[in-house]
């Protein structure tokens, strides 16, 4: 394939809503009053970047970021104050499902009135209605008017209709998956489908699953403003440790890409910190760098108290290389929380566990807070602190857990 | 901006229709109600006026000269006020689609204009008819009456759009409008005849551009009389600088009208 094509490019982007002092000086401008406004509140400010065909690109960020309005200047509902927006195809927005919708109308009247709305042709319509019938999978329903709908069955008609013809932009605000987990499964494979077909995405959420699994990029944004663009797993991971605690002015972020394609981010308060972490073989106490499948293995983390601190607890994840947590726990839940910490105090704690895994590539993440969640006290947080790689040492399975599955077999 | 709205006529067409068969879904009678409606009023005012009040009509012979004066201006006004009450709110009641679809928003008082176009022709049809039921036949002059539609269309639109926009940042603009709407009624010649004034308020009634409209009505109507076309100069020019005034505003704006919202 030739070079990939840029469908979306976007040049200092900015969108400011003015307040005025009133009405009157809002509607004086339109005729050519010069007024200025008493306030101006800046929700998008001077973004830039582009997007090639097939490209998947996840926004993620706090609420108030900016990300719906940034979706809506794109999709052209929104004017930008200023700043270009270039469009080299069909842009399909997916900011609410159902909108256009009248619930006297039947499902094939309705995808008629919305697909209207959304700029389809009359002909493309009709052509593509079968297409939606079979997607939807709503049987005598797509007949009926939709308010015998339920709203998971209204949310297949949309998604459906949205995605009946094939953009060359899909923008998809935190509805990427609707109906029943079948349904989801559907609709995910549909748009993978359409991304492999050339069609660039551009999606908001939350589910940083979702971002690992689909795209290909994601972009920070805080305060309006870009502040990450990257791999999925380097900015979920900064964005995980950003939203770690609310006094963010103490929070240091540092973010290193290790020699094996992983990425190390830490933040936190550092009331705490980790002074050596260990991962060895629990009968032999030698350090282990590749685990082999069922074998013993023990985490050894010493923290340092660097001031003195009313409780301690040490959180570790387990993930796989796409970034699933195969498995996470810390010690408020074990009720082993060390209390009375003195400033310049030692302690060591050791995690037991088996080796359970699939082979492949694995990293543990460490947390030291005040209590359950990192969100409130953060003193350190340590995503990939340690990466171990397992081989499967015994009979071939695939995926992430070694269960201790046996087969039977009788003959009758 | 007219070129947005053509790529997106089979939209409004469908819109158009959808709207109509909305308003009547799940009525045992459907679209019968269209007729029905208008029939019913041209009916009441029929009987009503002509065997119960008995009302006259200076300078018009027949006891029936009163209710169809009164159905000729009730035509001409209801086509006006349903363009003009429905253009006013139709932004903030399709805030949710403005914000989440991109589409020429033009299309949406244009959907409006459309059904009340429908609606007035159907009021129109079921005047005929009971026309027809007295023992007369519509004059040759009716096909004059889509002349008046539009002037009154353009009257009613450019009024309605621009309070419209304005109702989008200031919801006392609608609240106003209703208000305005009905005061209108009784400075326009519906209900009473224009000769039937004293000097001061006829100047005023005269004044309203809906007031030749009316009347042009009347003549057709009532009078079968070849309507009087210069008297339309009046609102035809006043009609011009109001849909003028109003997509100069709507041009300025609309990029914020979605922030509003």
């Amino acid at each position: 394939m030739s070079q990939p094509r840029v469908v979306l490019e976007v040049a200092d982007l900015s969108k400011s809503y003015p307040t005025f002092s009133s009405n009157m000086a809002r509607f004086a401008r339109w005729v050519g009053v010069p007024v200025s406004p008493i306030s101006v509140f800046e929700a998008v400010r001077g973004i830039s970047f582009a997007l090639q065909e097939g490209e998947a690109v996840a926004l993620i960020g706090q609420n108030g970021a900016g990300k719906s309005t940034f979706l809506k200047l794109v999709t052209g509902t929104v004017r930008p104050t200023a700043g270009v927006i270039a469009v080299h195809g069909r842009i399909n927005a997916i900011l609410e499902l159902g909108v256009g919708f009248n619930p006297e109308f039947t499902g094939r009247q309705n995808v008629a009135m919305a697909g209207g709305l959304m700029g389809l042709p009359p002909e493309l319509i009709v052509a593509v209605t079968p297409e939606i019938e079979a997607f939807t999978e709503l049987g005598r329903f797509f007949d009926q008017p939709l308010r015998l709908y339920s709203s998971g069955m209204q949310a297949r008609l949309a998604f459906g209709l949205a995605t009946a013809v094939r953009p060359d932009i899909l923008i998809v605000d935190e509805a990427l998956a609707v109906g029943d987990a079948y349904f989801q499964h559907k609709s995910f494979d549909r748009i993978r489908q359409m991304k492999a077909m050339g069609t660039a995405l551009l999606f908001v959420s939350h589910n940083m699953g979702d971002v690992r699994a689909l795209c290909d990029r994601a972009i920070l944004l805080d305060k309006g403003q870009v502040l990450k663009d990257g791999p999925p797993d380097l900015v979920a991971d900064f964005y995980n440790a950003m939203i770690a605690a609310k006094d963010k002015e103490r929070q240091q972020i540092t973010q290193q890409r290790l020699d094996h394609g992983w990425i190390q981010t830490t933040s936190g308060t550092h009331e705490a910190t980790t002074a050596s972490l260990q991962l060895v073989d629990a009968v032999k106490g030698t350090n282990v760098e590749i685990a082999l499948t069922g074998q013993s293995l023990r985490l050894v983390v010493a923290a340092k108290a660097t001031q003195a601190m009313s409780s301690l607890v040490l959180g570790v994840m387990i993930r796989d290389r796409s970034g699933h947590v195969v498995w996470g726990s810390n010690t408020w839940h074990t009720d082993q929380v060390v209390t009375g910490v003195c400033a310049g105090e030692m302690i060591r704690f050791t995690l037991d566990f088996p080796c359970a895994f699939g082979s492949g590539s694995y990293s543990l993440t460490t947390s030291l807070s005040g209590d359950d969640t990192h969100l409130t006290t953060n003193y350190e947080w340590r995503d990939n602190a340690l990466i171990f790689e397992v081989i499967n040492s015994g009979i071939y399975f695939v995926g992430s857990s070694a269960l201790d599955a046996r087969f039977s077999i009788c003959r009758v | 901006m007219l070129k947005a709205l053509w790529t997106y006529r089979h939209f409004i067409r469908a819109a158009i229709l959808g709207d109509l068969r909305g308003r009547f879904a799940r009525s045992a009678l459907g679209g019968a109600w269209f007729v029905i409606h208008p029939l019913a009023l041209a009916m009441i005012f029929a009987f009503v006026l002509s065997e119960v009040m008995a009302a006259k009509l200076p300078g018009v012979a027949g006891k029936a000269a009163y209710p169809i004066y009164l159905l000729a201006g009730t035509a001409a006004w209801n086509l006006f006020s349903e363009i003009l009450s429905r253009s006013v709110t139709v932004f903030i009641d399709n805030a949710s689609t403005m914000k989440k679809i991109s589409f020429p928003r033009l299309c949406l008082p244009v959907i409006v204009w459309g059904g009340a176009l429908i609606n007035h022709a159907l009021l129109l049809l079921a005047v005929g008819i009971v026309f027809m039921a007295f023992g007369q036949f519509p004059h040759w002059t009716w096909i004059f009456l889509p002349l008046g539609a539009a002037i009154i269309s353009m009257l009613a639109f450019g009024v309605g759009v621009l309070a419209g926009v304005f109702n989008v940042f200031a919801r006392d603009v609608g609240q106003v409008m209703a208000v305005a709407l009905g005061l209108w009624f009784w400075v326009t010649p519906i209900v009473y005849p224009l000769d039937a004034l004293p000097p001061g308020a006829r100047d005023i009634v005269i004044a309203n551009p809906m007031t030749p409209m009316v009347q042009f009505y009347q003549d057709i109507l009532l009078r079968h009389q070849s309507p009087d076309l210069v008297s339309l100069i009046y609102p035809t020019l006043f009609g011009a600088a109001l849909m003028s005034a109003a997509m100069l505003i709507f041009r300025r704006a609309s990029p914020e009208m979605v922030d509003a919202l």
